[in-house]
């Protein structure tokens, strides 16, 4: 089958030429080197096109997506935010985007400048004593909070402790890091209001437990009302908490997850400091620490390794924390993600976090509260940033949540996360984010109840979308039965390639 | 909603299923389980001669929706694997209780038995938990 029977857009291979050339390389203005014969081969089938063809091309690929530039993008726990353009304006200033890692440290001292500040913003956010910038990511991030809460525990001789307290709701990340780090995942059912339970937490605390991974405001959308209690069962057992920071946009500015009792945390920058999510990277994942975990940072941090007068600045540079769990990323994390972050910060100041925060919230109850009477409100409280309902009625039993999120693609809008968290049946996952205006909201919203009324009156049209769309719907099943996961130009099924 | 639950066989509280022969029992997920998980695209089954305690979790469904453990309902020791489904991850969501079975074991705590969930029981379990 030619992939691009399906799609709009032809692969690059598809559209290749022989002969043709995008760009001509200048006479180069050191001594030619010869290759490696063994390495050197001349079957390589790569794309051949014209400048324009390849601009063309991406031009059209990135007319056919959907991004928070084009259209309203409410994908719950995802958090997509719209990135404001002084973030790129920072990104790309020519010290910034011109240094490197192996450069001597005297000469990136502005570099080293903005991740001393950025870590110590962040701890001021966050309520902790001490920060790291390394982790590419937030599930990274969880790694490396993971990783150091065993070494603590391993450093006072308490061995015993393997487990680690996760509730129903958690992102799957969570156990995906508690598994890597050889260590076992108990799981917490949640309650009748969508809190952790607290007896089956208090049966499950002992001396093997590690600690607790929780998300407050969880993957429902709802802050933890008996977090103090919670804190407080862990720390009674010799348990440490990990806060999973996925959801700090919705507290940022007013409350510290380290003034409730958190000994780490992470920070998703994409979410709560409006770095792009990229397509697949780089991401970023600060970690933040109580004074329990400051030894057991990775190595280095940023620090003041002279301090400065009235005529020199500080002089900025790299220490390793005593008992440090190692190095977790190469050179000093995703630096241009950690511009964009400290811009947004920078930009925003205090009063300004603190607002957009609210404003998230604010716009996730004004959506929940304009559509909960006709999609069911499974634990019914106000929101913080986000709210999950069902996608199911029980008089249009063939309408699931995944034809109620392709029926909203012919409004413009991409869906919300479906499917998750797992415990709410048919989950509709909406997380507005505070920059959209009312009226696009009340779009949204009018939609949805558009789309309930049609699910009873006129199913096909929902079991049939998109429709307006460059592809009709995808078969989803097969794809995932029969994986093909790239498009493999011819020399890879030659036989003289794959043995080689 | 009506979900199968057939009267030959006994049930786990995870959506087991367990049809006894003497000593050995064949195991698969029930039509609940199915429902709630929607297209099973791909499986992961033990191998003959492993053993199991009750509520080990000796194989894993994937479905486009979600990842699930299935675990299992008695002590045993795996005699026969579906191996079949593999390939046919479908089977599970067509015929649970019929070609879709898992595993063969060897019941190796009898007593263990008396803990599982007749039909009605079940069904009953099920509806619970449909809002």
């Amino acid at each position: 089958m030619n992939i691009s029977d399906n799609i709009a857009e032809p692969t690059v291979y598809e559209l290749s030429s022989p002969g043709r050339s995008g760009v001509t390389l200048p006479e180069p203005d050191v001594p030619v080197e010869e290759l490696p014969t063994d390495i050197v081969r001349d079957d390589l089938d790569l794309p051949e096109l014209t400048q324009l063809d390849v601009i063309r091309h991406f031009q059209s690929l990135s007319q056919l997506n959907h991004s928070i530039d084009s259209g309203f993008y409410p994908l719950g726990s995802c958090t997509m935010k719209y990135n404001p353009r002084v973030n790129e304006d920072a990104a790309r200033l020519a010290g910034f985007m011109h240094s490197h890692p192996l450069q001597d440290v005297n000469t990136v001292q502005g570099n080293l400048a903005l991740m001393y500040e950025l870590q110590e913003w962040l701890k001021e956010i966050g309520g902790f004593a001490a920060v790291t910038l390394q982790p590419a990511a937030g599930a990274h991030g969880e790694l490396t909070g993971i990783m150091m809460m065993r070494d603590y525990h391993l450093s006072r001789g308490d061995n015993a402790r393997r487990k680690i307290l996760i509730p129903d709701s958690a992102h799957g990340t969570n156990p995906a890091s508690t598994t890597m780090s050889g260590l076992e995942v108990i799981e917490l059912p949640s309650d009748a209001r969508g809190n952790v339970d607290l007896d089956a937490l208090k049966s499950e605390c002992g001396e093997d437990i590690v600690g607790l991974m929780i998300t407050n405001p969880n993957t429902l959308g709802l802050f933890e009302e008996q977090i103090e209690e919670v804190v407080k069962t862990v720390r009674e057992c010799g348990g440490l908490i990990y806060g999973d920071g996925a959801n700090m946009n919705a507290l940022t500015g007013i409350v510290r997850p380290g003034d409730i009792g958190f000994d780490v945390m992470h920070y998703n920058l994409h979410k709560t400091f409006s770095t792009p999510h990229g397509g697949g990277g780089p991401g970023s994942g600060p970690v933040g620490v109580s004074e329990r975990l400051v030894d057991f940072l990775p190595t280095p941090i940023i620090e003041i390794v002279e301090q400065g007068n009235d005529q020199d600045p500080p002089l900025y540079g790299f220490a390793s924390p005593k008992h440090t769990i190692g190095r977790m990323k190469a050179f000093n994390g995703q630096f241009g993600v950690l511009v964009r972050a400290y811009t947004y910060i920078r930009i925003h100041g205090a009063t300004g976090l603190r607002s957009n925060s609210e404003h998230a919230v604010l716009n996730a109850n004004y959506l929940r509260s304009k559509v909960q009477d006709v999609y069911h409100l499974p634990y019914d409280r106000a929101c913080l940033h986000e709210f999950v309902v069902e996608g199911r009625w029980s008089d249009a039993p063939e309408i699931h949540a995944l034809d109620i999120s392709k029926r909203l693609m012919d409004f413009g809008f991409h869906p919300p996360t479906n499917y998750f968290p797992l415990i709410v049946h048919e989950a509709l996952m909406i997380e507005p984010t505070e920059t959209e205006s009312r009226e696009t909201l009340d779009k949204f919203a009018n939609a949805l109840i558009q789309i309930a009324d049609e699910a009873r009156n006129n199913p096909e049209l929902l079991l049939t979308a998109p429709h307006v769309t460059p592809s009709a719907r995808m078969d989803e099943v097969q794809a995932a039965r029969q994986l093909v996961l790239c498009c493999r130009p011819s020399y890879l099924s030659d036989p003289q390639y794959v043995n080689s | 909603m009506p979900w199968k639950t057939p009267e030959d066989r006994l049930y786990t509280k995870t959506d087991e299923w367990v049809m006894l022969d003497g000593q050995s029992a064949l195991i698969g997920i029930t039509d609940y389980a199915q429902d709630q998980l929607s297209d099973i695209v791909y499986l992961e089954l033990p191998t003959i001669d492993e053993s199991f305690s009750k509520d080990d979790i000796f194989a894993t469904v994937e479905s486009v929706k979600a990842a699930a453990d299935v675990n299992m309902p008695v002590m045993a020791k795996i005699t026969e694997v579906n191996n079949d489904l593999e390939d046919q991850p479908e089977l599970i969501n067509l015929e649970p209780y019929e070609g879709a079975w898992f595993v063969k074991i060897d019941v190796q705590d009898v007593s263990q038995v008396e803990e599982l969930m007749d039909a009605s029981t079940y069904a009953d379990y099920c509806d619970s938990r449909s809002s």
